[in-house]
């Protein structure tokens, strides 16, 4: 599981996704953080809605898991940098997963697709079995 | 364009028709109150509580805002509203039932808003009514928060059950339906929502459904299927369906996400949703 990495404008709190109101909360807590790093609207938006996708994926799909929502900043880079982590069944193929329209859930299938589209970073780490970890980020 | 609620056009009706008002609010609440809180409260004692907070909102929307109840101007009626929350609260109602108290406003209002500005500026009157039931639907939202100060427990099942509930179907007009959807569109209240609208089309006959999305602030893949699939049923059953209030940032983050909305019609603002709604129906809308 990889460490997040320092959180300059202070801790990134663990937030547990055990139920659908826990998603809410992870959604909360992205847009005050991408509030914080001083992304527009819009930007505030498509962060908060791939938020959304990927705690929404950790409840369904990995049975509940934990996220961590950050401002980092690299240099003169800031941006706003998200953990996802279950140890769900774990996602065989995941270029299949990442294509739009596939499902095994009877959803659109664009979650993962959609959210990569919104955001600067995706790394997907997921074993069979063991559990999935979905590091995100935002570059401003 | 942009326009604004009308408090004078809001305050001529509840003024000129207050005892016909007060009939009906009284008509609705029986109607809609389960046999036990019935027999709650009394026919006298509910009749002098609507009539209360009739006045208390005539004197707060001629002094304040009427999207703004944090306003000193709306301390009266927020006061009054606390104390019959917890009076009721003793009483054994549940803060549904109280919230209900103040949603049912809605219907014989706005009944009383569409009959006096009738063929007068539709657009106004939509605005109006628009307003108006924000403003209850806040007024009813913080009939629960008084109740849930006293009862952490139950609290977040209950403030559920008042979203649901505030997300009511309106008639704006004759044959078009309006469903404004506030906070989050998640899990069970989405069924409750869609639920709701099909059944009004069914009882009024409205060609015309509106799905306004101002109040939604994500719409994620399950937010943009469950506006999908409202669609569709709303065609099934004969009814067109359109969504507005799609702010631009959620236009972009649609399209980034990938959702195809097809040939969903969708409009930036309700007011130009209900124009459309208009010229579907072979109205000319009066140009506000
Ligand atoms: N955390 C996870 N654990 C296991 N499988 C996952 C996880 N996240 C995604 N998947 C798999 O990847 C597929 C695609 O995910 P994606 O989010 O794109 O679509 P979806 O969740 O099925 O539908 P939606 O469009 O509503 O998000 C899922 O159906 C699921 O099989
Ligand atoms: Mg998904």
């Amino acid at each position: 599981m990889p460490q997040p990495r320092t959180d300059s404008e202070g801790g990134a709190l663990r937030i547990e996704i055990a139920e659908g109101q826990d998603v809410v909360q992870v959604r909360q807590r992205a847009r005050e953080k991408a509030q914080a790093a001083g992304f527009t609207l819009t930007e505030v938006t498509k962060i908060v809605t791939a938020a959304s996708e990927l705690a929404r994926n950790t409840l369904e799909h990995g049975g509940g898991g934990w996220a961590e929502v950050g401002v980092v900043a690299t240099g003169v880079r800031r941006g706003v940098r998200m953990v996802f982590h279950d140890e769900g069944p774990g996602i065989a193929d995941v270029d299949q997963a990442l294509r739009d329209g596939f499902t095994t859930g009877g959803g659109l299938g664009l979650g993962l697709g959609g959210s990569r589209r919104l955001l600067s970073e995706l790394t997907i780490d997921s074993v069979p079995g063991r559990g999935t970890t979905i590091v995100a980020v935002r570059w401003k | 364009m942009r326009m604004a609620v009308s408090t004078n056009r809001i305050l001529k009706v509840m003024e000129s028709s207050q005892i016909q008002l007060l009939a009906d609010w009284v008509k609705a609440l029986r109607g809609t109150a389960t046999a036990r809180s019935s027999s709650l409260i009394s026919d006298p004692e509910l009749q002098a509580q609507c009539q209360e907070l009739i006045t208390l909102l005539s004197t707060a929307l001629r002094n304040a805002r009427l999207d703004a109840i944090d306003d000193p101007a709306w301390e009266p009626t927020r006061e009054y509203l606390a104390g019959l929350s917890r009076s009721r609260g003793r009483q054994g109602f549940s803060p549904t039932e109280t919230a209900m108290f103040v949603l049912s406003l809605k219907e014989p209002l706005f009944a009383h808003l569409r009959r006096a500005f009738a063929g007068d500026n539709e657009v106004q009157l939509l605005l109006d009514v628009w307003e108006l039931g924000k403003l209850l639907d806040m007024l009813a939202l913080y009939t629960t928060e008084v109740h849930q100060q006293a009862r952490e427990e139950v609290i977040r099942r209950q403030t559920e059950e008042m979203l649901e509930l505030s997300t009511p179907v309106i008639r704006l007009w004759d044959g078009i339906l309006a469903m404004p959807l506030i906070g989050t569109l998640d899990s069970s209240r989405t069924q409750v929502v869609m639920e709701s609208l099909l059944e009004q089309i069914v009882a009024t006959r409205s060609p015309i459904a509106i799905l306004d999305i101002t109040g939604v602030p994500t719409v994620d893949t399950l937010t943009a299927q469950h506006l999908l699939k409202t669609v569709a049923a709303t065609r099934l059953m004969g009814a067109e369906c359109i969504i507005s209030g799609i702010r631009p940032q959620i236009a972009q983050t649609i399209v980034h996400l990938g959702v195809e909305l097809g040939d969903v019609i969708t409009k930036a603002s309700l007011a130009d949703a209900f124009r459309l709604a208009l010229k579907k129906l072979g109205h000319n809308p009066a140009q506000a």
